[in-house]
Order: structure tokens, then C-alpha cells, then sequence
């Protein structure tokens, strides 16, 4: 089963997303109302720290465990990027949170959040049908 | 024994920031060295549809087999949630600052311990039009959004952002305009609607 080691790496980030609270509605609503810095204080944390490690795996030339090279994909940038992105931030800041945390807190045993995750499901699958008619 | 519930008491502790963004960081590197996956949590909501739908919508019809790694983490993610925030969940509410429950209490709330505010996380809200709006047009814009924008915090705020790539950084600059126009003006209108 190759896809263990996802699952577990999965399990490890749902665990860590509870314990730093970046699955909390309360959290998010102090963030986009620029009252508290703890969310501020993850991400000024996490970004450095990622940059870090793809440096040091570029600098080393470090291969996946299978020994292929390492390849980053690069993004192209399409206006999708502005308008989903706007769509998005409303819906965070509405249910609190974004599709990791809704599925850690479905884990943690808040029921509803089913019916958020469901709704995303949805969104997903309304953009599917509508992509060729939405700007990008 | 004491030492045990000594121990597990440690465990269900929160962690401070600093110790968090690290290992959310670390998430990075682990995937890449895993397999070549680039960290982000979306993607595997269009691998649902396009696993569950099927429709001909072009956009998903793809082999979402080949993608199955997804699916493996966001799984993951569900029972890390149960590790992290149910069996290990922390009996300590969150520390937010008093401005934010002050605001979020003048539009009604009150503040509960537990990640999500009583007050609309529960089946009665849900038939209400706020709760309706909160709920389910608020999961269906986290849906619509992230696909329409090719990610999410994870896959444009930490990936992204960690590989310098320009386009993340105006993809969370949106997220971000969204969230505090939502946080700010929406939501506290939309919990007094029907007041």
C-alpha cells in the first residue's frame, strides 16, 4: 500500500491542526479582524520554514524516497487566482474555515461541519459545470 | 496511575504558535521527499466529484485513481482531527482576544471553548436563514472559491508562498480581501438578519 504514508502524513496535520487552533471559527474571526497575531504568528512560522526546506532539498539535491528528482510545479497565474481567491476568503470567514481544518473538525466530532463540507462539495462541483463559462 | 494522566494532561495541551508553524511547514518538504506531492488539501474535493459524479463535466474527467494520494491525506486529516481535537482535545478554550468575543457578542454570540461557536454549529441554526447562509453558503463558496482559484491556504498560503511563486501570493492577498470584508461587514450583518 503506497498511500500509507500519506495517510499517516495526513493524520499527523490533522493532529497539528487542532493542536495550534487553525481549526478554530474563533481564531479565523480574530485574524481577518486583525485583533489577535496567533494565526498571523503560524504562517510567519510555516512559510519560512517550508522555504527553508525546499532550499535545503534544492541545495543538496535531495530525491524522494523512491529516488526520483524533485520537481516542483510552477503556477501560472490566471484571474481565477483574484476572483475564487475573493470567493473563498468570504466563505473562510463565514464557516470558520478552510478544507483541512473542515476535515479535521468533522474528525473532532462537529457534526454540522458535515453539512459545510458537503456544501464545498457542491461549490467544487458547480465550478466543475461552470469553469468554461467563467473567466479566467 | 498518576504519571499517565499526568502524561495525557501534557498531550492534550494546545501548542503555541511557533512550535505549529514549523511542523505545518515541515508538511512541505515530508510530502515532496514522500512522493513529489505538492502540500495542499483542496485538490482532493474535486477528486470526490469527480470519483462520485458521473457526469461529463470536462473539468473531471480525469483519472482521479492516479490523484487517490489526496484522498489518503484529506482521510488523515479526518482522523488526525479525532486524535488531535477529540480523544487529545485541549479542556482549555481558546485565548482569543477579548475584542474579537466582544464584537462577535454584540451581534449576539457567546463565546464557547471547543474550536466552533455553539450558537450556529448546531441542526436549529442550520434551518435558519443566517445559519443557512453561514453554513452552507459559506461552505459552498470554500468549494467554488479554492477550485475556481487552483487552492486553498495550504496549496497557495504555505506551498505556494514557500516555493516563491508570485501568483500564490495575490491568490492569498484575495483570500485575505475576501475574509476581512466577510469577517468585518457580512457576518455581523448576517447574524442579525431576521432580528
Amino acid at each position: 500500500m503506497r498511500n500509507v504514508k500519506y495517510l499517516l502524513l495526513g493524520t499527523l496535520f490533522g493532529i497539528i491542526l487542532c493542536k495550534v487552533q487553525a481549526v478554530s471559527w474563533w481564531r479565523m474571526q480574530e485574524m481577518f479582524r486583525f485583533d489577535g497575531f496567533y494565526m498571523y504568528g503560524l504562517f510567519v512560522t510555516a512559510i519560512p520554514t517550508g522555504m527553508l526546506s525546499v532550499w535545503l532539498i534544492k541545495k543538496f539535491n535531495i530525491k524522494t524516497a523512491d529516488g526520483e528528482p524533485i520537481i516542483i510545479p510552477k503556477k501560472k497565474f490566471n484571474w481565477g487566482y483574484v476572483i475564487g481567491g475573493f470567493l473563498f476568503g468570504i466563505g473562510w470567514a463565514f464557516s470558520g474555515a478552510c478544507p483541512g481544518p473542515l476535515l479535521a473538525l468533522i474528525g473532532a466530532g462537529k457534526f454540522v461541519v458535515v453539512v459545510v463540507f458537503i456544501s464545498a462539495l457542491l461549490g467544487t462541483l458547480v465550478y466543475s459545470w461552470l469553469r468554461p463559462r467563467l473567466p479566467h | 496511575m498518576p504519571q499517565t494522566n499526568q502524561m495525557i494532561e501534557i498531550l492534550k495541551q494546545s501548542w503555541p504558535w511557533y512550535v505549529g508553524g514549523v511542523l505545518i511547514g515541515l508538511m512541505v518538504p515530508a510530502l515532496l521527499i514522500a512522493g513529489n506531492k505538492t502540500f495542499g488539501v483542496s485538490a482532493s474535493l474535486r477528486d470526490i466529484c469527480a470519483a462520485c459524479i458521473p457526469a461529463k463535466i470536462p473539468f473531471l474527467d480525469y483519472d482521479w485513481k492516479k490523484e487517490s494520494w489526496n484522498l489518503f491525506f484529506a482521510f488523515g486529516i479526518v482522523i488526525g482531527g479525532f486524535i488531535g481535537g477529540y480523544l487529545l482535545g485541549d479542556p482549555q478554550p481558546e485565548k482569543i482576544s477579548s475584542a474579537t468575543i466582544h464584537a462577535l457578542e454584540q451581534n449576539g454570540m457567546h463565546f464557547n471553548k471547543g474550536f466552533v461557536p455553539d450558537d450556529i454549529f448546531n441542526w436549529p441554526y442550520l434551518a435558519t436563514l443566517p445559519g443557512f447562509i453561514i453554513i452552507v453558503i459559506g461552505g459552498f463558496l470554500v468549494g467554488f472559491g479554492t477550485r475556481y482559484a487552483g487552492g486553498c491556504t495550504s496549496g497557495h498560503g504555505i506551498m505556494g508562498l514557500s516555493t516563491f511563486q508570485w501568483p500564490s501570493l495575490i491568490a492569498v492577498a484575495s483570500f485575505f480581501i475576501g475574509g476581512i470584508i466577510s469577517a468585518t461587514w457580512l457576518l455581523p450583518f448576517i447574524l442579525n438578519l431576521g432580528k
